[in-house]
């Protein structure tokens, strides 16, 4: 039940910030690209939902 | 199309508008308090339901999880609906939501102040607590997805990915961090020990900052600001950035807190990395929030909702720059287990959480009741009255911090300590009753606020419902022509859900799973022996009674710290303590080799009196610990729940468990009695002093490490 033993025998550790690393920077990269690219109307769009919210003014 | 009618519930937002004002004062008023007991010990009234080691995790928990909380779920129960053109899934989940959060709240409250506590910041709740927790915000959870499910409105906006993106990392950080073997009904032993302990409890404390006090209020930002100014955010563009590199970044952040202490050092670094980086995200949303105000600054001058807005954003910007500058090594150097981190999270939680709250609640309200604000000029005096006191209980222990700092590394040219550690203390207290005044401030702008909003609420009518009406959503998706991919991710939330999850689980996974490799990472040290039963029942006292909170027990390796304190903390030291018991700020001295320092009736008189023996100290009496005596019914299955969590106690120990423990307890006794002290052997005090007097004995040099 000790916790500590399960994980042990693995090895090469020093790769885990190094993965870590490259995961974050492509990650970063594909949302800057896809942010970069999406349509301006379908932005326009979202960004006006807080201020419609189909209620009905009396 | 056909446009079909529906309502919007406006109950449940109000209830969890009142409750979120309601703890907000009660959290409020004891972090008040416990901020005078600092500058005046005779606050803590010699009544262990009252002394600053319980309170202050009354007041952490009731800030972060009562105030902060339902100000969360107001936020989601008005925004999410009109976001989504439905009303909530289901009203009574809604309301079994609403109750059943109150309930914990209210069985927290009196279980800390009764003692019952795990030791681990944030999470100190026992483990019947913690299964509530989980099932109510399970509760919470279903009743969002199935809002989102049934929704009118095919896009997600921004502010619900903070919601989703929040639900799913609270839930995981808490199961995980959570995880501890029952002993007896409120009382359990956390899984993890000593050095993998403190990662997992900073991974979670550290994002429970994360993604309890700043995601799911950047929802609220990325809805309210908008709402309240009237246009939309600045750049939608650099929302989507600001929440998808936020998310990944903050979970990987949580070894900041646990710099030059005995955790490895690549993971010391790997928190450094991330910290830094994470200043990126947060200024894109500072800047977003800040400049979708742009062209509209004459109305900030006259709108108190706006000016709130206005600050809590920009505490937002100065807390974050602050964070990564203070996850830097040689800063972290001068800035832990001193003020500056209770300034920095003040920042965030006065400026930040307050203000966002302050500014969501005086637009709610007027709209709640159909009516308007009783009084723009009080509200505005309540902004002013409230940056008062943000300035005032900042900036003190700012100059706090720095006092502390250059006081305890201070050597004569002799090579000798300048100065005392109760030098330091003494010293510092004016600095507390400054910043005590500050919080007193800042909470009579609260009740300024109450005034105004029972006012307000007073002049108007409930509004029970709002009817609206938007054209059903097409079962069938035409994708327009052209469409970019993403847009297929922010029409499905179960996607969203498991993408984000994803993205948070493997920061988690890659930080955590190393340093379950003890072996490799934490040197074990021969010499270091489980606890005798006499010194378990000791360290369940130091839990209980929260020393935890004033008291480090990690000396950092540096020559002021080791000259002051001892050698320095090694991880092999702590592989038998659950919970750890590193602490994270040091209003009194650092505790890890405290045994042995002092004689055992020291500690006694110490205990009732503490400035008997340390004039001018600002330690509460603990005079309950000479009366109480210690359940030897409990040794049994303690050392039974130790051995299960891989304590080497040898088979069959529990047996003689007891007598061992009285054994050890008659020599102290006998101890006491040279010094002319007479006490039963079965008393509380007797346990705490075995406790203490076994801190850091084990090692006493270098040369024992193998």
């Amino acid at each position: 039940m000790k916790f500590t033993t399960y994980l042990t025998k693995i090895s090469g550790v020093s790769i885990y910030p190094v993965i870590s690393l490259v995961l974050f920077v492509t990650f970063f990269a594909i949302v800057i690209l896809w942010a970069y690219r999406s349509d301006s109307k379908e932005i326009e769009y979202f960004e006006n939902l807080p201020l419609d919210d189909g209620q009905v003014r009396k | 199309m056909e446009l079909q009618k529906f309502q919007y519930d406006n109950e449940l937002p109000k209830q969890f508008a009142i409750a979120t004002i309601l703890w907000g004062v009660v959290g409020m008023l004891v972090g008040v308090i416990a901020a005078f007991q600092l500058a005046f010990p005779v606050l803590n009234f010699g009544l262990e339901f009252t002394t600053f080691g319980r309170l202050r995790p009354v007041h952490t928990n009731a800030v972060i999880f009562a105030f902060v909380g339902n100000g969360i779920f107001t936020a989601v129960y008005y925004s999410i609906p009109r976001l989504l053109k439905t009303p909530m899934w289901s009203k009574a989940l809604g309301k079994i939501h609403f109750w059943g959060w109150q309930l914990i709240i209210v069985a927290a409250a009196v279980t800390l102040l009764m003692g019952f506590t795990t030791a681990k910041e944030y999470a100190e709740l026992e483990w019947p607590l913690d299964i509530a927790i989980t099932l109510i915000w399970v509760v919470f959870g279903i009743n969002m997805f199935g809002t989102i499910l049934t929704r009118r409105e095919r896009h997600l906006y921004v502010a619900i990915w903070f919601f989703i993106g929040s639900w799913v990392t609270v839930a995981m950080l808490h199961i995980v961090n959570s995880f501890e073997l029952p002993v007896s009904f409120m009382k359990s032993y956390s899984w993890y020990a000593g050095v993998q302990d403190a990662l997992v409890q900073w991974w979670y404390g550290h994002n429970a900052v994360a993604f309890f006090l700043t995601t799911p209020y950047l929802g609220l930002m990325y809805y309210f600001l908008p709402k309240a100014a009237g246009r939309p955010v600045y750049s939608y563009r650099l929302s989507i950035v600001h929440f998808w590199s936020l998310i990944f970044l903050y979970i990987w952040a949580g070894p900041h807190h646990l710099l030059y202490t005995a955790l490895p050092d690549w993971a010391q670094s790997l928190g450094t990395v991330f910290s830094v980086m994470l200043l990126l995200p947060s200024w894109g949303g500072m800047l977003n929030g800040l400049f979708t105000l742009r062209g509209a600054w004459d109305k900030v001058r006259v709108d108190p909702i706006l000016k709130f807005f206005v600050v809590a954003v920009t505490c937002y910007g100065m807390a974050t720059f602050e964070g990564p500058m203070m996850s830097l090594k040689n800063v972290n150097a001068i800035s832990h287990y001193s003020d500056w981190t209770i300034a920095h999270v003040h920042i965030g939680a006065l400026g930040w959480n307050g203000f966002l709250t302050f500014g969501m609640v005086y637009w709610l309200f007027p709209r709640l009741f159909n009516t308007r604000l009783y009084s723009v000029k009080l509200a505005s005096t309540h902004f002013w009255i409230a940056t008062l006191g943000i300035l005032l209980y900042a900036i003190p222990m700012y100059w706090a911090a720095f006092r502390s700092y250059f006081m305890m590394s201070a050597f004569t040219p002799e090579g000798q300590l300048q100065y005392q550690f109760m030098d330091i203390v003494q010293t510092i207290v004016p600095f507390y009753i400054l910043r005590a005044i500050g919080g007193t401030i800042y909470l009579a702008g609260v009740v300024l606020m109450v005034y105004n909003l029972y006012k307000t609420a007073r002049s108007g009518k409930f509004v029970k419902t709002e009817d609206a009406e938007a054209p059903a959503l097409p079962r069938q998706f035409a994708k327009p022509k052209g469409a970019h991919w993403h847009s297929w991710v922010e029409r499905r939330p179960v996607t969203l859900l498991v993408l984000s999850l994803i993205v948070v689980g493997i920061g988690g996974l890659v930080e955590m799973v190393p340093t379950f490799l003890v072996d490799t990472n934490v040197p074990t040290i021969s010499s270091v022996k489980p606890y005798t039963p006499l010194e378990l029942q000791g360290r369940d006292i130091y839990i209980k009674e929260g020393c935890y909170n004033c008291h480090s027990q990690m000396i950092r390796p540096f020559r002021y710290e080791v000259s002051r304190f001892g050698d320095y903390s090694k991880a092999g030291e702590f592989v038998y303590d659950h919970p750890f018991q590193w602490g994270s700020k040091r209003t009194g001295p650092d505790l890890a080799r405290i045994g042995g320092k002092y004689p055992d009736s020291w500690h006694f008189n110490h205990m009732l009196e503490p400035e008997s023996m340390a004039p001018g100290s600002i330690m509460p009496p603990y005079p309950w610990l000479f009366e109480k005596t210690v359940d030897a019914g409990t040794t049994n299955s303690k050392i039974h729940a130790m051995r299960k969590l891989g304590v080497p106690y040898p088979d069959g120990y529990e047996a003689k468990a007891n007598d061992d423990m009285k054994k050890q307890a008659e020599s102290i006794v006998a101890n006491l009695k040279k010094d002319k002290i007479k006490i039963q052997s079965d008393k509380e005090i007797i346990a705490l002093i075995a406790y203490l007097q076994r801190l850091g004995t084990d090692v006493k040099t270098k040369n024992n490490v193998q």
